[in-house]
């Protein structure tokens, strides 16, 4: 034992006395981590593959019983469903958007500082207030998407009853929360293109679109990429909209993974399903933020 | 010259048309809160203020306990926040300056937990503080978010620019790890421990799912979660609700227009220095 002691000493330059202080200063991050953030990932396997009675009692083994329930659920079917279509929706409106708005507040024109800073205040913004203000925007009677439909001669659309429109409706509203941090980033990348290369394409006379979709569009890749999937995991976490806007409805068109997981958990008690669900979706994400990861490191290679 | 003065104007036409994007919403939200009641959820909408009542500021302040409410998410909020700045101080020094078995694989896991989204957590969390007691209480809001993956990350970064000379040079000096921290790491660490602090803050503020999960009366209940309450019990008074929108939002508003630069570096670390 001592002999080992001796070993890492020598190895790592430093004493267990340091060592002590180490692990002292790392406890109380440590700790949090492990009750919070990965205990549940195991006691959620756990319940995954046990029923247990809202009622106490013990908990029963049941195998892959819930696992097969779920994967079978027309339910959740729909859900999964619902969650692709709203970061199909979300993720290409916001990118699209971000980068007309970098764009913008790239140009150098006298108070454009105001301009970054408007911007970038969707940030501000929770989910909850974003959502409260958009059901002004999305009233059917007199809401202003449904006043200019009808001014131009269109039939007015049940933004949130609709069950046709309902997704799109709630996805506008998280775009616009999104627009903020979107923006930012895109902005501080372009910030950070090489200057002479736009000098050079302009003195060969190439004109400005020409110039967005072969110059800017390709050196911005790697930032748009990682801008695709921090929107897409964050898609996928939605549920703050969903609650305030259509609580799931109307018939499940708004019924996202996080929603599902909420009302089988806490309000149909079935603690087995949401767990079988909390864990599908953890593996999309985590496969995800791999990507991430990836996507960064490319950039650092990049530059 | 011409050209030019064209090019200008469509320049600034554009930017205005985007930020009509972006503060549309807030925009009628305001005029909305200032109208009289009599004149809420007329036809054609009102897109120009139509009088100053600012009386729904009051009726939103008592229809819900609005009051209370913002003194819960700043209590929630600030208690998160030094949590956050503080764990991820120790731990981010810790993996940046000091030597120990096992420091690769601690930062492997720790890094690992931003793989673990909250919303996956939700159902085994409750358990949790349900078993500790702590539904409804400022601890069932604050502890499980003390620490951050993120930031641990970020400071870790910060506290590896410090040159390895100048910590052998405090150590001849008789300092130890926790006197240099505290006199030499901390204060070169500034930027990234204030672009923590304004990213945790605001995080905690805008904070839905949980704070809706474990706070089932007033006296814990946050802003957030009062104002999904007040937009759904007054769904006839557009201008109380739209009021208690913007009470929520000044805040944050004003932590941001305050804090921008923080908050952008923040947010920009993790997408350009990788």
């Amino acid at each position: 034992m001592k002999r080992l002691v001796d070993r890492l000493s020598a190895r790592y330059e430093s004493s267990p006395g340091e060592w002590l202080l180490a692990l002292a200063l790392i406890a109380p991050a440590a700790i949090v981590f492990a009750v919070f953030q990965f205990y549940p990932l195991g006691r959620a396997a756990y319940l995954s593959l046990h029923e247990t009675s809202p009622f106490g009692g013990g908990d029963i083994y049941v195998g892959l019983d819930q696992w097969r329930r779920v994967l079978d659920d027309e339910d959740f079917h729909k859900s999964l469903w619902v969650t692709a279509k709203f970061v199909l929706i979300v993720v290409p409106l916001g990118i699209v958007l971000g980068l007309f708005l970098a764009h913008l507040a790239n140009q150098r024109v006298r108070g454009i500082v105001v301009f970054r800073t408007i911007f970038s205040s969707t940030l501000a913004s929770s989910v909850a207030i974003a959502a409260v203000t958009w059901t002004l925007l999305l009233n059917p009677q007199n809401g202003i998407f449904n006043w200019l439909i009808r001014e131009a001669g269109g039939t007015p659309i049940s933004w949130l009853t609709d069950p046709q429109w309902a997704l799109f409706a709630v996805g506008l509203t998280s775009v616009w929360i999104g627009i903020g941090f979107t923006t930012i980033v895109l902005l501080a990348a372009l910030q950070g293109l090489p200057e002479e290369l736009y000098e050079s394409a302009q003195m060969d006379g190439a004109g400005r679109l020409r110039i967005f979709f072969r110059i800017t569009l390709p050196l911005l890749s790697p930032s748009l990429l990682f801008v695709a999937v921090v929107s897409t995991i964050s898609a996928l976490q939605t549920f703050g909209q969903i609650d305030v806007l259509t609580r799931g409805g109307p018939l499940g068109e708004t019924r996202v993974m996080v929603y599902a997981i909420y009302e089988d958990a806490f309000r149909f008690r079935d603690v087995g399903g949401a767990s079988v669900q909390s864990l599908l979706l953890f593996a999309i994400i985590a496969m995800l933020t791999a990507l991430q990861f990836w996507a960064v490191r490319g950039r650092v290679y990049y530059r | 010259m011409t050209g030019r003065a064209f090019r200008l104007l469509g320049t600034y036409g554009l930017l205005l048309f985007g930020s009509a994007i972006v503060l549309g919403p807030v925009y009628l939200a305001v005029i909305n809160a200032l109208l009289p009641s009599g004149e809420v959820a007329s036809y054609p909408p009102n897109v120009l203020p139509k009088g100053f009542g600012i009386g729904s500021f009051g009726d939103a302040w008592d229809t819900v306990p609005m009051g209370r409410y913002l003194v819960n998410s700043f209590i929630m909020a600030t208690g998160i926040t030094v949590l956050q700045v503080a764990t991820s101080v120790l731990a981010g020094y810790a993996l940046a300056c000091m030597r120990f078995p096992g420091r690769t694989l601690i930062f492997v896991l720790f890094i690992g937990s931003l793989m673990v989204p909250w919303e996956v957590s939700i159902v085994p969390n409750f358990q949790t503080v349900r078993s500790f007691g702590w539904l409804d209480s400022y601890q069932g809001l604050i502890v499980p978010f003390a620490a951050t993956g993120l930031g641990i990350f970020l400071l870790r970064q910060q506290f590896m620019t410090i040159p390895s000379e100048l910590r052998d040079a405090a150590a001849m000096d008789g300092y130890g790890h926790l006197r240099f921290l505290w006199s030499v790491g901390i204060p070169l660490a500034r930027p990234a421990i204030g672009s923590l602090a304004v990213f945790s803050f605001l995080s905690a503020w805008n904070q839905y799912l949980w704070p809706l999960l474990v706070t089932n009366n007033d006296d814990y209940r946050t802003v957030q979660i009062g104002l999904a309450l007040l937009s759904r019990g007054e769904i006839d008074r557009v201008n109380v609700v739209m009021a208690g929108t913007i009470i929520a939002l000044l805040p944050t508003l004003i932590l941001l227009l305050v804090f921008q630069r923080q908050l952008v570096r923040g947010l920009t670390a993790g997408a350009v220095k990788g």
